[in-house]
């Protein structure tokens, strides 16, 4: 009987001929990440060594990530206050995959981790985040655990009680339709398998469309495939991990690819023929709540926000510039623009990017996590609707539990952003103009 | 045989940002973070805060309780008041902080319950008495009783880092 993508990984991790659906492993851990909370994570780190007349000491310096983006720059002392707890410790343990706040190696950890090289196809990755299945968009078994459980992996390398878990065979076939991306995809295969439908699983994505499909979309899949439950989503590595991993990202020791074994047993397999696939919005209050474009526009909107980790990208910003450019963001509404790193930003920038977002009337800020989940900027005011590139809409998710959040495509936030209201990229995109003067004339 | 009483009854897929939300999360201490449980539900964050309800008591829940961001204040702040969470099941990263910090959780796949009923609670079943229902307590993952049994992953880290395992 084969093994899936995910078995094999382990098996080879924990140097073992079979792993089963169910076992119990202590894989050693190739990367640990952490942000912002990393500052529980050392409050529990430290209290670990107590009482053993230890010096607290991280396992290894070299395999500890931490990346501010929760909340930067900061918004408030205490957060702060964090920060500089995290910046001296890293400096006290020599960790050196740092990323402070700063606008050349800043940004958020999802794409710091990938383009910086830190992720390795065949690898086990944890982070203190639940979207840190983004990584198995190349091959890593990458997923997010609690801060104790970080504390755990700084002292001994390894994570305990991992079950190998069952497997959920994603098959996505033909082309894209215009105007309809990897988002898109993502937001329809939550909808169908629901919020649970893939807890303490994995799902693994295969077919021609994941083939042709950039590992930019490849990490929008992966990053959402937690808000189906799933432990990780993943890729199993191919030429263009090893383009993205050599071109992009400078990765230059050789890398271990392999795939699942032909024979490899599947919990499920779920078809999709992306041709057939129309834009999709996620609805309030759930991720799962996901319906054709069709069924939720003319929804009035107050903000709209592109960015985050999963959809911040340098591809995701080209395709909202082009929409965008030339046109104007609707007068009653305000657009944010929150790239996923600082190399994203300038890349932005030398292509213009930046710039067509701006004279639209989009507000670029720094790259961070920004409004996604309601710590920073951006936050709703009562009974105000806003439609994301990012991927929560839970109850409260941007500060105010009152608000609601529409997710999406950045093609469809850009189109909305013209119009004010929720609008299918495919079609004629009509600007609405508020005659603000004249309105206030009549007012007085 | 513990009889406790259900003061919370929420519905399915309840998210991490429902029962600590996201504006709080500076805060990260286990002695800080009780006062911002379920801070959205304004009545009953109130009521936790004035201590009008009783340590130990059970939050009784749908199915994927906890779902959503991996945040350890969702589990910290419960673990403040010692309730016991009780759901038709939970999500992996919310049941994985709740083993290691020592937060009670049952899962209880049929679970019928409401405000103010009491629940008796066995280690493979509850029994509802106020509606004289049995439901059926899914073990564990066995892997996770060490961590339990020592009080904790903190312990039991430092077990294994002092017995030289590594």
């Amino acid at each position: 009987m084969g093994m899936t993508y995910v078995q094999k990984l382990l098996a080879k991790v924990c140097g073992r001929q079979r792993v089963a659906v169910g076992d119990v492993l202590e894989p050693r851990v190739q990367l640990a990440m952490s942000h912002e909370n990393g500052a529980l994570v050392i409050n529990q780190f430290l209290e670990i060594f107590q009482g053993t007349n230890r010096e607290p000491k991280v396992w290894d310096p070299d395999r500890i990530a931490i990346i501010f983006d929760h909340r930067v720059p900061a918004e408030s002392s205490k957060t702060a206050g964090n920060q500089k707890k995290i910046r001296e410790f890293v400096a006290r343990q020599g960790i050196s995959k740092f990323h402070d706040i700063r606008g050349d190696i800043g940004g958020i950890c999802h794409q710091i981790l990938p383009e910086k090289g830190y992720v390795r196809p065949g690898s086990v990755v944890v982070g203190t985040d639940s979207h840190t299945t983004t990584h198995g968009a190349l091959g890593a078994f990458s997923f997010g655990i609690g801060a104790t459980e970080m504390a755990s992996v700084w002292a001994l390398g390894r994570i305990l009680n991992v079950e190998a878990p069952g497997t959920i065979k994603v098959a996505a076939t033909g082309r894209f339709p215009k105007h309809v991306y990897p988002k898109d995809l993502i937001l329809h295969l939550i909808g169908k398998l629901t919020a649970e439908g893939a807890n303490y699983k994995v799902l693994e994505f295969h077919g021609d469309a994941i083939r042709r499909m950039p590992t930019s979309g490849r990490l929008t899949l992966c990053n959402m495939s937690v808000e189906a439950g799933a432990t990780s989503g993943l890729v199993p590595p191919d030429a263009e991990t090893r383009r993205y991993l050599r071109a992009e990202a400078g990765v230059k020791d050789p890398l271990d690819i392999f795939g699942p074994d032909p024979d490899a047993v599947y919990d499920r397999v779920i078809e999709i023929d992306v041709s057939r696939l129309e834009p999709q919005i996620a609805c309030p209050h759930t991720v799962d709540n996901v319906q054709p474009i069709g069924e939720a526009a003319g929804k009035k909107l107050h903000q709209i926000v592109i960015g985050s980790c999963t959809n911040g990208r340098l591809d995701d910003l080209e395709i909202a510039a082009k929409i965008l450019k030339g046109r104007r963001v609707a007068d009653d509404t305000r657009m944010l623009v929150f790239p996923a790193s600082w190399r994203i930003y300038q890349k932005a920038m030398d292509l213009g990017v930046i710039q067509a977002l701006s004279r639209a009337g989009a507000v670029v800020c720094n790259p961070g996590c920004g409004p996604c989940l309601g710590v920073h900027q951006g936050a709703l005011a009562d009974n105000e609707v806003a439609l994301a590139t990012t991927n929560r809409n839970f109850k409260g998710r941007m500060g105010n539990p009152k608000a609601e959040v529409y997710l999406c495509s950045p093609a469809t936030a850009a189109a909305s952003a013209i119009t004010g209201v929720i609008t299918d990229p495919r079609g004629s995109i009509k600007a609405k103009r508020l005659k603000i003067q004249d309105s206030r004339f009549k007012i007085g | 045989m513990a009889i406790i009483k259900v003061v919370l009854h929420l519905g399915d897929d309840v998210s991490t940002d429902i029962i600590y939300p996201g504006r709080f999360m500076a805060t990260v201490l286990p002695a800080e973070t009780p006062q911002f449980a379920f801070a959205d539900n304004a009545d009953f964050n109130r009521r936790l805060k004035a201590g009008e309800v009783t340590a130990g008591s059970a939050i009784a829940a749908g199915k994927n309780f906890g779902c959503g961001s991996s945040r350890e204040q969702a589990v910290s702040c419960l673990k403040g008041y010692e309730f016991c969470v009780v759901a038709r099941n939970i999500a992996r990263i919310f049941l994985q902080s709740a083993i290691n910090l020592g937060l009670n959780i049952m899962i209880c796949p049929a679970l019928e319950a409401a405000e103010g009923d009491e629940l008796e609670i066995a280690d493979d079943k509850v029994f509802n008495r106020t509606s004289g229902k049995s439901f059926h307590v899914e073990p564990l993952p066995k892997a996770r009783q060490a961590i339990i049994d020592a009080g904790g992953l903190i312990p039991y880290t430092r077990k294994l880092l002092t017995a030289g395992v590594k």
